[in-house]
């Protein structure tokens, strides 16, 4: 990404065995055992899954929530290349960074899922390709992706060691994988939503539309915003350094005007559809719709005007709002709006937790030592005393 | 008085065929139809099989016995629409079987020798039991010949071969361990195609609707890489067998009498062959007497008597070798849990989680809030800080 020579990138530095990544590797290490159990046992052993819930947090928060939340690419790379909007440039590699953290990690988490994990290469196998399932389409194109944005990425890791001739060759093919990078996100976000069509009935009516993918990929597009609000005031915080409200800001608004698109299509689809009024029964799907839909709009609230937005706090709750409207849309679509039938019930148990709590960690523990040790976050210019 | 005789037959084929079968007209249409689904030939076969054996003069047909028990033409005796005494007296000309016939010593040699001139090219050959080699084959003789004598002898001017039983197929139980007489099948005496209808004892209908696939059509039907008709043995007994369910779902008798065999639960880890061994039994059935009649039905796993190097060389204990579908690792229970909602702990890991979150967003808010005005790096509250 660095082909627009102006960004400068730079290693925070610091040290790297700190109260906080102690922490955060105290809850890897949990659960590294969680699994353990889960490989030796099986899932049986470790999780709440039943046939009528097949899918639990493992799959919802660790892949569906865990690849949205890694968009922040992927949008801002939209920005950039599509829009031609070089001045966000400089908010590219670190939403890479996240990207590339989270959607490895979303792809190492459907191992645990997986009844055979041991067969997750047939994958890239074509002769058990088949093309008409959506799922298909979801694993293979999460997997290329994954690739994608370890290439996209490398750059950083080339500079780090130095290798400027192997790294200059790679920018010259650049431009095929920010092509890449930009086409499988949105083909297999929307397919993340084409799932739920395949469900049917069994999908409550305030999520089951056909225009799912188009949901799905919008709030996608949007989560990818919102993370970047959300790490780049994480990481000022963290690492004391200055809030880039500039950028922010400006991007917060174009985030708002693709919310209230979203928001305006998600009603016309509800209305059209019919099914606005479930959302006025006394049901917990009702209530878990006007939670997610408080979120959207708690996001417009926070970051109502340009003067609020140029506060730092609200462009992080207004991040972590439209991130919350998000995550309620999936878990509302895939668990609680999902009903297989009289008796069953699912509730992640405490291992599932345990297991998912830690690659949210990993994540945020992977993250704190890539951006201290390799070129990723731009330089700051205002010298830091050490 | 030769004349008479000839007369006689004249008149006994003019009478319509079920007079001369012993059945009903209904019977008759039935049997053809059943034999046409056996050979699983396609609608309006049942109407030529008629025809062919209702026009069809009776083939002469040579039935040798080697090695073997006489099984198969016990069962082939027990054979009830049409009985087989009818149809081998009837339909065909069963000229020389020693089981069946009267006669003895010279005068039945005799016999099998003028049918054969007789019916030179046109008689179908029948070989029961399996042919011993060692020794230039001396284990077995009739009339002072070997059978690989009489079996090549037989075969040579003969329309079609026919193999029964297991013995005649691959040799069959007496060419197990050791096999002393160095028994084998027919097919690897003769240079000519047999068809080979293994079992012990075969279903009889799969020798009768190759009979009359020979009739009705003049040719012997498909057979696979062991010869063997591909209508009757082209499928595992494993994929048709009525206890396939409890296979699948994983309920198996452990052993004979106990409780999983009393309910007729799947007998793979008694040892049954039905996974590895090509047959109709669960289909076509034995005996004409209705639903289970089959060694499976009746609670005995398979022997793999079709199958060569299956059956009388696997001891019966012995588990078969998956073909088709493997068993998983685990299977279902039968009543699956259905998940008991959240429980104390869960609720409080998330709680926990979701406090400690709210807390720690609402300190950086607080913090950043702070760190106004904008651009401005954030307030420094932390120890482990970085540098540039």
């Amino acid at each position: 990404m660095s082909s627009h020579g102006h960004v400068e990138h730079a290693p925070v530095g610091g040290r790297l065995f700190t109260p906080v990544t102690f922490f955060l590797a105290m809850l890897v290490i949990l659960a590294l055992a969680v699994l353990g159990v889960r490989f030796i046992h099986g899932l049986g052993a470790v999780t709440n899954l039943n046939d009528g819930y097949p899918w639990g947090i493992w799959v919802v928060a660790d892949v569906v929530i865990g690849s949205a939340f890694a968009c922040g690419g992927f949008a801002v790379a939209a920005l950039v290349y599509i829009f031609n909007r070089g001045e966000y440039h400089p908010l590219i590699r670190p939403a890479l960074l996240a990207s590339l953290l989270g959607y490895t990690l979303a792809g190492v988490g459907v191992l645990f899922d997986l009844g055979r994990y041991w067969n997750f290469y047939h994958i890239f196998l074509p002769g058990y390709a088949h093309v008409n399932s959506v799922m298909f389409e979801v694993a293979l194109c999460v997997s290329l992706y994954i690739m994608v944005l370890w290439i996209e990425f490398s750059p950083a890791i080339l500079e780090k060691f130095g290798l400027k001739h192997a790294r200059k060759k790679l920018v010259g093919t650049m431009y095929i994988f920010i092509g890449l990078g930009m086409v499988l996100p949105m083909m297999h976000q929307s397919s993340l939503g084409s799932l739920l069509i395949v469900f049917g009935h069994q999908v409550h009516p305030l999520w089951q539309t056909m225009w799912l993918p188009l949901i799905f990929l919008l709030t996608a597009m949007l989560m990818g915003y919102a993370i970047i609000l959300f790490e780049s005031c994480v990481a000022a915080a963290g690492y004391r350094r200055s809030v880039e409200v500039h950028l922010l800001n400006p991007m917060a608004r174009l985030m708002l005007w693709l919310l209230a698109g979203f928001l305006a299509f998600r009603f016309a689809d509800l209305i059209a559809r019919g099914a606005l009024g479930y959302a006025f029964e006394g049901s917990l799907q009702a209530i878990f719709f006007w939670l997610e839909i408080a979120c959207f709009a708690l996001t417009f609230y926070l970051l109502r005007s340009s003067e609020a937005r140029r506060n730092p706090a609200n462009l992080f709750l207004g991040g972590v709002a439209l991130l919350m409207g998000g995550i309620l849309l999936r878990i509302n679509a895939y668990l609680i709006g999902y009903d297989p039938g009289a008796h069953w019930s699912y509730f992640p148990s405490v291992g599932e937790l345990v297991v998912t709590i830690g690659i949210f960690a990993l994540k945020i523990l992977a993250y704190i030592i890539i951006t201290r040790r390799f070129p990723v976050l731009p330089r700051e210019h205002a010298p830091a005393t050490h | 008085m030769h004349k008479e005789l000839k007369e006689l037959a004249e008149a006994w084929y003019a009478r319509p065929i079920e007079d001369r079968l012993g059945m009903t007209r209904r019977g008759f249409m039935q049997f053809c139809a059943t034999l046409a689904t056996t050979l699983g030939l396609s609608r309006g076969a049942e109407a030529q099989i008629q025809k062919a054996i209702e026009q069809a003069r009776r083939p002469s047909v040579i039935w040798l016995h080697f090695q073997e028990c006489t099984g198969c033409t016990e069962s082939m005796l027990r054979a009830e629409h049409p009985t087989l005494e009818k149809l081998i007296l009837d339909v065909i000309s069963l000229d020389y079987h020693e089981t069946l016939f009267a006669a003895a010593g010279h005068q039945f040699e005799a016999a099998r020798i003028q049918a054969m001139t007789e019916n030179k090219g046109k008689y179908l050959l029948v070989i029961e039991g399996a042919i011993p080699t060692r020794e230039n084959g001396i284990y077995c003789k009739i009339g002072g010949h070997t059978a690989i004598d009489l079996a090549r002898e037989c075969a040579a001017d003969a329309a079609a071969v026919i193999a029964i039983g297991s013995c005649a197929a691959w040799g069959g139980m007496p060419s197990t361990s050791p096999n002393p007489t160095g028994a084998t099948g027919v097919d690897s005496i003769l240079d000519r195609p047999v068809v080979n209808i293994p079992g012990c004892p075969p279903n009889p209908y799969n020798f009768l609707a190759t009979v009359v696939h020979f009739l009705t059509f003049g040719t012997l039907p498909e057979v696979d890489h062991e010869g063997r008709p591909l209508f009757a043995y082209s499928r595992l007994i494993h994929d048709h067998c009525e206890r396939r369910a409890h296979f699948d779902a994983g309920r198996f008798a452990m052993e004979f009498g106990d409780e999983g065999h009393r309910k007729g639960y799947c007998l793979y880890k008694l040892g049954c062959k039905g996974p590895e061994t090509y047959a109709n039994c669960p289909t076509v059935l034995f005996g004409d007497v209705g639903a289970g009649t089959w060694p499976v039905g009746c609670g005995h796993p398979c022997i793999g008597c079709t199958e060569q190097g299956v059956g009388f060389e696997k001891p019966i204990h012995t588990l078969a070798q998956l073909k088709s579908v493997h068993p998983p690792i685990s299977f279902p229970r039968i009543h699956e849990q259905q998940g008991s909602g959240a429980k104390t702990g869960e609720a409080a890991v998330i709680a926990a989680v979701a406090g400690a979150a709210a807390g720690a967003g609402a300190m950086l808010a607080r913090n950043l809030g702070k760190a106004r005005p904008a651009d401005a790096p954030a307030e420094r509250t932390d120890k482990d800080g970085g540098s540039a």
